[in-house]
């Protein structure tokens, strides 16, 4: 199987593009001598910007691949995706109210905890409202259910909010970006994008079983609650931290897992490792995108993500009338 | 034609239009740079009302003075039933509010915001006519000509300074802010990023020209992504103050105490 290799030249091939382009112009030698140095302004340039960058779009797409490809795999559902069903929305609700209440400066842990804990709820109550089997109409009833109240109460939060500028970040919050994060936010996303990840490669046994029908896994001695419990933090962890630094970035969950299925025999524990590296190497290069056509404009992340995965959503609704049918 | 209409007739040919009606008795501003230059050249009985952000202060460096006059939210009923004789406007205040004005036979006169130190003049010498005190507003113009001059003198360097706001949006040398940079001795950075006006100065772009000084406004409460740029840690190796509040929005005499606040970082005026 030659997959995990080409994804993996890719992601490094696509992480060095991060690093080399942007509004300053210099030689690969004298970057890549900078970035070790950090001396200079080119080294402030290479070390404070764009490294940050780099790695939070690895963050980023990685988790939100591996979320898309674990829920997909433990309701048996092809449109589970965090952004999809409102995880990320909340995500960015729970970001939002944190930073405009002030909880976000109390203490470094406030922002992902907040954005965590509003996941949690969104994930406990789509689990609830589409039942365990996760029927696709329920589902996604619910999904829009709670993406339409959480990004109203963003609207809301950011319409009260004291500072002129924080109604114009509405986009933000529902369409994500990367522009001129720095390693604070990192740091801040790191932690719990590892947590959440154990978490939910953990489960690639029981997922496996699981794709065999509930009755069959609870004999081969899968805990179902255990693994719902480990589901819920593991993907709430990892949506919740980097959606409260980067916003919320649609469709990744959804397209990753898709192109990568048939590539790994639909084994969700496979699926789950080609999806982290698939979602990664997708948004690095939507990132790159959006630095290329229009570097000065801060172009959203989900608007590229939009144009380059809606019609892949659409392709896989008719594909899914068509087996029903 | 009754008689009451003849003398305006006659009066208005020998005067000209304005002094009609004698001094305007309550003028409305509903800009808050007209709220600054009304509440100097006026006599406090002249005003009637002043906008809603002239309390404010963080945009309004005589908010202070502001609170001892009524304030309004710029809605023409409002406005015309505190039945004023002139009305002072900018040019970017609401349209419609103005042609209501116009139509229900008030006066109303249109101030452009000032770009540059001469704009500041005429429109300090035209808001002396106005209220009918161009002798105050003469008074004015000299002193705020002799303390430009003094703030000037002795400036021998010109380090390079960036005007720094959220969303990495930098102003430059042809804007009031500009004009404010450059007096007080720096040499502006955007000129060097071929921004005139204004536009987004790239932080790559900006710690890559090195500027001596980094120049930003006060951030507002709650939160904002936009203002996140001021404190990312690629500004640290760069020195910078935190400038740019009430004092530069409006062309008034404050905007020379901007200058003087600025110089405090300026070599030549005693900063280290």
């Amino acid at each position: 199987m030659r997959l995990f290799p080409i994804l993996s030249i890719l992601l490094a091939l696509l992480f060095a593009a991060s690093l080399l382009v942007g509004h300053t112009t210099a030689s690969i030698s004298d970057s890549l001598s900078a970035l070790m140095t950090g001396d200079g302004p080119l080294g402030t340039v290479m070390q404070d910007i764009r490294l940050p960058r780099a790695i939070l779009a690895v963050l980023v797409g990685g988790t939100l691949g591996l979320a898309g490809a674990a829920m997909q795999g433990y309701l048996r559902n092809p449109l589970a995706e965090p952004g999809l069903i409102g995880i990320s929305g909340a995500a960015s609700l729970g970001a939002v109210i944190a930073l405009q209440t002030g909880f976000a400066g109390l203490f470094w842990l406030a922002l992902p905890m907040s954005a965590l804990g509003m996941s949690v709820l969104a994930v406990l109550g789509i689990l609830a409202l589409a039942g365990r089997q996760g029927r696709s109409l329920s589902l996604i009833l619910a999904g829009i259910a709670i993406s339409a109240l959480s990004g109203a109460m963003t609207s809301l939060v950011l319409n009260l909010s004291p500072n002129p500028y924080a109604t114009a970040e509405i986009v933000f919050w529902m369409m994500g970006s990367l522009s001129d994060r720095s390693f604070d936010h990192v740091w801040i996303a790191l932690p719990f994008c590892i947590i959440g990840g154990a978490m939910v490669l953990s489960l690639g046994p029981a997922l496996n079983a699981l794709s065999l029908g509930e009755d069959t896994a609870a004999t081969m001695g899968i805990h179902l609650a255990r693994t719902r419990l480990m589901l819920v933090i593991g993907v709430a962890a990892m949506i919740g931290a980097t959606t409260a630094v980067a916003g919320a970035v649609g469709f990744v969950g959804l397209v990753i897992p898709h192109i990568l299925r048939r590539w790994v025999q639909a084994r969700p524990s496979t699926l789950m490792w080609a999806s982290a590296l698939g979602g990664a190497v997708m948004i690095l290069a939507a990132d790159l995108l959006v630095r290329l056509i229009l570097p000065d404009r801060d172009l959203k992340l989900g608007v590229v993500m939009a144009i380059l995965g809606a019609p892949l959503f659409l392709h896989l609704i008719y594909k899914t009338r068509a087996d029903m049918s | 034609m009754r008689p009451s209409k003849l003398i305006a007739l006659v009066a208005a040919l020998l005067f000209g239009a304005a002094p009609i009606y004698g001094n305007p008795q309550r003028v409305v501003s509903l800009n808050l740079c007209t709220d600054q230059l009304l509440m100097l050249l006026a006599d406090g009985d002249q005003i009637a009302s002043l906008s809603k952000i002239a309390t404010d202060p963080r945009t309004s460096p005589m908010a202070q003075r502001a609170q001892g006059f009524a304030i309004n939210s710029g809605d023409a009923e409002e406005i015309f039933m505190q039945a004023p004789d002139l009305v002072l406007a900018g040019t970017y205040t609401e349209q419609g509010t103005v042609q209501m004005m116009r139509s229900l036979g008030i006066t109303v006169e249109i101030f452009a915001p000032e770009q540059n130190f001469d704009d500041i003049r005429q429109n300090i010498a035209r808001m002396g006519q106005l209220l009918g005190h161009p002798q105050r507003a003469d008074t004015m113009l000299r002193d705020f000509d002799d303390r430009l001059a003094q703030l000037t003198d002795g400036i021998t360097q010109r380090p390079r300074a960036a005007l720094y706001s959220a969303n990495g949006y930098t102003t430059g040398a042809e804007t009031m802010a500009g004009h404010i940079l450059s007096a007080a001795g720096f040499d502006n950075i955007a000129t060097e990023a071929g921004i005139s006006w204004g536009g987004t100065l790239p932080l790559e772009t900006l710690v890559m020209l090195q500027p001596d000084l980094v120049i930003t406004g006060s951030t507002y409460p709650g939160h904002s992504r936009s203002e996140e740029i001021l404190r990312h840690p690629a500004l640290t190796p760069l020195k910078s103050i935190t400038q740019t509040g009430a004092k530069w929005v409006c062309g008034t005499p404050a905007i020379l105490d901007a200058v003087a606040e600025l110089q405090r970082a300026h070599p030549d005026k005693g900063a280290k």
